[in-house]
């Protein structure tokens, strides 16, 4: 209630939360994977986010209580919210919402009045993920983005735009657009419009920031609506941008990247010379940078909740030492930026009585992150079972969209917010028992897969209406067993259809009504909803 | 998640028993050396439908390759004349599901080497 | 006869003698594999390009069997040396008969 939110927000000041000791002569500033969440709003971190191979029992494979013992983090503590899953709901409600772009704007002015020349890099991710940023085709964003005036960006979802308007914005974007590894298709060269790197002055210190986009692009996301590029990871290509860079007199390397964590780890492992890497798509947050050889790896969040602030000194063309601080964005307690809150709203004005719609109401809290489902994942399954008449329902494991806590009204921003994209139409289909479980193999391959660059960042395929065991430490076609359907206990044939209702096909052309409305319909129809716990998954080797 | 017809192109193949006659056929019978022939391709497809490969074998008169789950094997023979600046190609190939891409030189010593990559084509579809 | 055939080369316009220089080139084609159906179950048949072939001043660079699991709009890099002054010749060899050619000069300096 209102007395421990009080109690919470005089405990905790903004001057704390933005206290640095400013270090060194070069100071980065590190958000990524907004997902076009400009307001404040509430984000659970995952209870199950399991690590493989060399990384099994790694950060940032480590949740709740064994991550707060890591960290040295007191139960209860403002750190406790806002990095691990226990006591969610309580915990928000005294410490109110996270996030705001705001509230970033404040905690970005605040380090550049302390570090004029602070460089300010966006992991991407960025353009989407709201119903405004849907209608708008990311111009929202833009706009906002904008007036926090970055010095550089990479990209991911940005794409799903589709290449004609990826190609619109970035051409009037007044900073720079930066991807190494993203190629023209026809002729595998470098793409134009992306440029493999930036120097910046800055502090008397040649830096050079290298952009990343997300290597898996036409694999993860309908590659069908950006034909003209290609991506990869392409480290050999990375190692040659780095030794060009060094060779021009870069005294400080900055890899911006959109990787995903682990495979940020096995990059840094290949690839020689770079200081730091700024680490996106993972959506993971780290209160500590990870150590590779000599490179430090920045994990900052996702939802606009965390703002990293890492400073550097740079001497001899070396870099000798760092500090670094993950600043969480508690929206109660960080004053917003008045400029860009009129900004906000102005982006919001046109679409407000949308948003503001009230669809339902939720006893439960409904959050997504988590290797194998989240709640919200089980409302829309729910949703796809009844409004489409499946036997089984597919939902992506995406990790964006933000929580609501029991007793909040659901409105449609808030379902938008989990399901807002340009490939969202709800498809309705028969697929073999045995085509299931390939599917099933294939998607756990891209998360357990024990090579990183082998894993996509994504979590599993969520499943509704039917039950399986997954051994994570078998190779692909042997994880996934015992798939059950819920309603009649039948053991899956693998000759036999069943009816499947998803959503978010990367398949061009596919039919069906829009997962939102889907949803909305079926929240109306509930009223209220409430969830119980999801048991479907028996999870082995973890 | 993609799902739909076109993730049929993903169920798995076993290997072609017709690669080995194919490569025996190429090398007269004679024995494959692992060194001598690099094959560089990606781990994982982009599109099964246009994956880049590049293979190199430094002196070589020919390099095959043969897509071992396909369908038929058979992809390309490079023949290399007296012009080539280096015994190295690239083009782009069709992959039916993930398999092992298999690379056959003809050295300049009129001896073989094989190399293979597994290249897996998946149905993708989740992010972060 | 595919329609709409159309050979791309990128080739660098100058280079030294006996300079290695990297050649590029694409051509649209479907490259029909003869697997494939068409919507009322037919199979649509092969039609692909079988040969590749490049020579400068007469003198083979690259000849390349083809098969149909080459990807639509096939496309070669390779690596060719430039003796002197003189011309490249690219030439793809259809399945129909048809005989798609393309030349590019290149000057020694
Ligand atoms: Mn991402
Ligand atoms: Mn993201």
């Amino acid at each position: 209630g209102n007395w421990s939110r009080l109690a919470a927000q005089q405990a905790l000041t903004q001057d704390q939360l933005l206290q640095f000791e400013t270090f060194g002569n070069v100071s980065l500033i590190h958000i990524t994977d907004i997902h076009a969440q400009m307001k404040p709003i509430f984000f659970r971190e995952p209870e199950i986010n399991l690590g493989v191979g060399e990384n099994k029992g790694e950060v940032p494979h480590v949740t709740g209580a064994d991550f707060r013992r890591l960290f040295g983090i007191e139960d209860g503590s403002p750190s406790h919210y806002a990095l691990t899953y226990n006591d969610f709901s309580s915990l928000a409600r005294g410490y109110g919402k996270v996030g705001g772009l705001d509230r970033v704007a404040t905690v970005v002015n605040a380090i550049r009045a302390d570090r004029p020349d602070a460089i300010l890099l966006d992991g991407g991710d960025t353009w989407h993920g709201s119903y405004t940023c849907l209608k708008t085709q990311g111009q929202d964003m833009v706009n906002v983005m904008n007036a926090l005036k970055p010095d550089a960006m990479t990209f991911h979802w940005e794409f799903t735009l589709g290449s004609e308007r990826v190609n619109e914005i970035v051409e009037g974007l007044p900073f720079a657009a930066l991807g190494q590894n993203i190629f023209d298709a026809e002729w595998d060269e470098p793409a134009e419009m992306f440029k493999p790197y930036k120097f910046f002055e800055r502090g008397g210190v040649k830096v050079a920031v290298i952009g990343q986009a997300f290597p898996y692009m036409p694999i993860a996301n309908p590659g069908w609506m950006f034909p003209e590029y290609s991506f990869g990871i392409r480290d050999e290509h990375m190692q040659e941008m780095v030794d060009e860079v060094r060779g021009m007199g870069a005294e400080l390397v900055v890899c911006l990247s959109h990787n995903g964590f682990d495979v940020d780890k096995k990059m840094a492992g290949i690839v020689k010379g770079i200081d730091v890497i700024l680490s996106g798509h993972t959506h993971d947050a780290l209160p500590e940078p990870v150590l590779v050889g000599e490179t430090i790896i920045v994990a900052s969040g996702s939802n606009g909740k965390f703002v990293s602030r890492v400073d550097l000194d740079v001497r001899d063309g070396r870099m000798m030492g760092f500090h670094h601080k993950l600043i969480p964005i508690f929206s109660d307690v960080i004053t917003p930026d008045a400029q860009v809150s009129a900004l906000i709203d102005e982006q919001r004005a046109p679409f407000k009585t949308e948003l503001e719609e009230v669809i339902g109401q939720t006893d439960s809290l409904l959050y997504r992150r988590g290797n194998f489902n989240g709640s919200w994942d089980d409302l829309i399954c729910d949703a796809l079972l009844s409004e489409r008449e499946a036997d089984i329902a597919m939902s992506p494991g995406v990790r964006w969209g933000p929580s609501l806590l029991p007793g909040q009204d659901i409105t449609r921003e808030d379902i938008y917010n989990v399901t807002s994209m340009t490939y969202g139409k709800a498809y309705r289909s028969e697929m073999t028992g045995e085509f299931i479980k390939v599917i099933l193999e294939d998607v756990a391959d891209n998360i357990f897969n024990p090579d990183p660059y082998y894993q996509q960042g994504g979590d599993m395929v969520r499943i509704g209406g039917m039950a399986y065991r997954i051994d994570i430490t078998k190779p692909q076609g042997e994880r996934i067993s015992d798939m059950t359907l819920i309603k009649s206990g039948e053991v899956l044939d693998p000759a036999k259809n069943y009816v499947v209702a998803g959503w978010a096909s990367v398949n061009e052309g596919t039919e069906g009504p829009q997962i939102w409305d889907v949803v909305e319909n079926h929240i109306r129809k509930e009223g209220t909803i409430r969830l119980e716990p999801n048991t479907s998954v028996e999870v082995v080797g973890a | 998640m993609g799902a739909g017809a076109a993730l049929l192109t993903v169920l798995p193949f076993r290997a072609n028993a017709a690669v080995d006659d194919l490569i025996a056929e190429f090398t007269g019978g004679a024995e494959l050396a692992d060194a001598g022939v690099e094959l560089t391709a990606p781990e994982i497809a982009e599109n099964g439908n246009t994956v880049p490969i590049e293979v190199s074998a430094p002196g070589a008169t020919a390099i095959m390759v043969l897509a071992a789950g396909n369908p038929t094997p058979p992809v390309a023979t490079f023949n290399f004349g007296p012009l080539a600046a280096s015994q190295s190609a690239s083009t782009r190939i069709r992959l039916a599901g993930t398999q092992d891409v298999i690379a056959v030189a003809q050295l300049a010593d009129g001896s073989f080497a094989r190399q293979s990559k597994t290249v897996k084509v998946t149905i993708g579809g989740c992010g972060g | 006869m595919a329609s709409g055939v159309k050979p791309r080369v990128k080739v660098p316009g100058k280079a030294s003698a006996g300079e290695a220089v990297t050649i590029k080139t694409l051509i649209s084609h479907p490259m029909e594999s003869g697997q494939r159906k068409d919507s009322s179950g037919n199979t649509i048949p092969r039609s692909i390009i079988n040969r590749f072939t490049c020579d400068f001043n007469g003198e083979n660079v690259v000849d390349v069997t083809m098969e149909p699991a080459i990807s639509t709009n096939p496309y070669f890099q390779f690596e060719a040396t430039v003796p002197e002054t003189g011309d490249f010749k690219f030439t793809w060899y259809d399945d129909d008969g048809s005989v798609y050619e393309e030349t590019k000069s290149v000057t020694v300096a």
